[in-house]
């Protein structure tokens, strides 16, 4: 029983790391990726097709290789020192999810009708208000269902961090592995079943509250 | 000179010209009606007055103010662009609402913002003062314009309720004040959009086919509206397919085909006794599309 409770507070710890990527990775991707998202829209041609270009290459490689090369690139191509691994593994899941959510952003904003736009610009209004005053909170209302999904990949991407040992929960608990003890690798899944039924219900619960309109 | 001179205006999109040289004066609270077919022109000409395309031809003088020369229309800055919209309203064919505000917020939302723009202009304006003054006037002069900006705020927002109200009373939706659009039948969301175009006080209200989008019966209470403003003597420009509304309702009459002006008149000489052969036509099957 002390052994229980030993392991699974080693585990919580481990998920704490894991939590740590998680929320690094919304709070950068989470902005950048509408960046991206303009970029990918820009009307200046260059700008989008480099934007275009780099989503591709993101988005068409493995999360782990992304990884491995932010780790290990800068020091085996220009022989800088290495990052601290928790930042390299932050660093590569916002460029990586970054992209995703560009994609998931420029979907939703396409999707409104140029009518809105065309009212708010015969209301008198600027660029600026019309996106955040008419278009936005309907982009947002569109893109809830995508972003969720997309949210609930993130929280089970973050054991790919253990490729360069950085001791978030699956890690730890496969190295009770070695040790001969097994049944901890199957006790992570509780962890992520709680935060990802936590994260379910509140996306629900943002759901519900922009049913008040419809678009 | 008349009220609104529009003075050759031009358009091509890629290698297909849309309006090949369109020129016509309107007088103040006069109702013109643009009739013709589908692809002829119409809307894209209602587009170039407001401004959500800019012609490659032409120029537009309102008031005795040159307020657009397609010489100049690429230099024209957003801010220009957007203070010469503000002369003319726009009611759209599909409505346009901003589907996540009530209704009341629909028609406030755009007065809001040039309120509060102008607020923070004046802002602006007295910090430059400010600096200028002497050091101990400044803390009498901070709060002399505090109080005079509150008051201006409130001014404005008691102005822009009170207005919202009349108007909703006007178009008959005062007890729709609080819904969201997708509450409200087609007609009642024309109706709003009529209210919200109406809420700038612009100078010329310009409707787009208002009643093409909506089911017959309920074309009517639409109609209805735009004839009660007639009296209101708003200056008003319809481009419709209701040829009984647009004789009812009109001064005059632009039959437009193939991008330009084939008659104009008043509406006993464009329906009675039309001159081209094309509004001949044109006449003969809207009234044969009624009857089939």
């Amino acid at each position: 029983m002390e052994q229980f409770w030993q392991i699974s507070l080693d585990l919580l710890r481990g998920f704490g790391v894991t939590c740590q990527i998680f929320a690094a990775t919304l709070v950068f991707a989470l902005p950048l990726g509408l960046v991206l998202a303009f970029g990918s829209m820009s009307r200046f041609r260059p700008l989008k097709y480099v934007v275009k270009v780099f989503v591709w290459i993101i988005r068409g490689t493995p999360l782990m290789l992304q990884i491995l090369v932010i780790y290990y690139g800068p020091a085996l191509l220009f022989g800088w020192g290495f990052l601290e691994r928790i930042v390299a593994v932050i660093v590569a899941f916002v460029i990586n999810y970054a992209c995703y959510f560009s994609e998931i952003y420029r979907g939703g904003i396409e999707s409104i009708s140029k009518g809105q736009y065309e009212a708010g610009q015969v209301l008198g209004m600027t660029r600026t208000q019309i996106f955040f005053r008419v278009v936005l909170l309907q982009v947002i209302k569109r893109i809830v269902p995508p972003m969720s999904n997309e949210v609930i990949t993130l929280v089970k991407d973050t054991s790919l961090a253990r490729i360069i040992v950085v001791e978030e929960i699956l890690k730890i608990a496969y190295d009770y592995t070695i040790t001969g003890l097994i049944w901890p690798l199957f006790y992570t899944a509780v962890y992520y079943l709680i935060f990802v039924g936590i994260l379910t219900l509140l996306f629900g619960f943002i759901e519900k509250k922009l049913n008040y309109f419809k678009v | 000179m008349a009220f609104l001179e529009v003075n050759n205006y031009r358009k091509r999109f890629g290698d297909n010209e849309v309006l090949k040289g369109i020129s016509f004066s309107l007088e103040k609270g006069e109702v013109l009606a643009i009739i013709g077919s589908s692809g002829g022109g119409k809307t894209t000409l209602l587009r170039c007055l407001n401004f959500l395309e800019t012609p490659d031809e032409g120029s537009l003088t309102l008031d005795g103010e040159l307020l657009f020369d397609a010489e100049q229309g690429r230099r024209y800055s957003d801010a220009q662009i957007r203070e010469k919209r503000l002369h003319f309203g726009l009611v759209f064919q599909q409505f346009n609402l901003f589907p996540q505000y009530t209704v009341f917020k629909n028609i406030t939302l755009a007065q809001t913002l040039l309120a509060r723009q102008e607020c923070s202009r004046r802002k602006k304006e007295f910090r430059a003062a400010l600096r200028k003054s002497p050091r101990p006037e400044r803390a009498a002069m901070k709060e002399d314009f505090a109080s005079s900006l509150a008051s201006l705020r409130a001014d404005r927002k008691a102005g822009i309720e009170r207005r919202t109200e009349e108007l909703l009373a006007r178009v008959g939706l005062t007890e729709k004040r609080n819904a969201y659009p997708y509450e409200l039948s087609g007609g009642q969301q024309q109706r709003v959009a009529i209210a919200r175009a109406l809420a700038l006080q612009p100078d010329i209200l310009c409707f787009d086919e208002p009643t093409s989008a909506l089911d017959p019966e309920l074309t009517g209470e639409v109609l209805k509206v735009i004839k009660g403003l007639k009296s209101s003597d708003s200056t008003m420009i319809v481009v419709t397919h209701e040829m009984g509304f647009a004789r009812s309702v009109a001064d005059r009459v632009l039959f437009i085909a193939d991008g330009v002006i084939e008659e104009q008149g008043t509406p006993a000489e464009v329906f009675d006794s039309p001159k081209s052969e094309k509004t001949r036509a044109f006449l003969q099957k809207s009234l044969e599309d009624i009857f089939v």
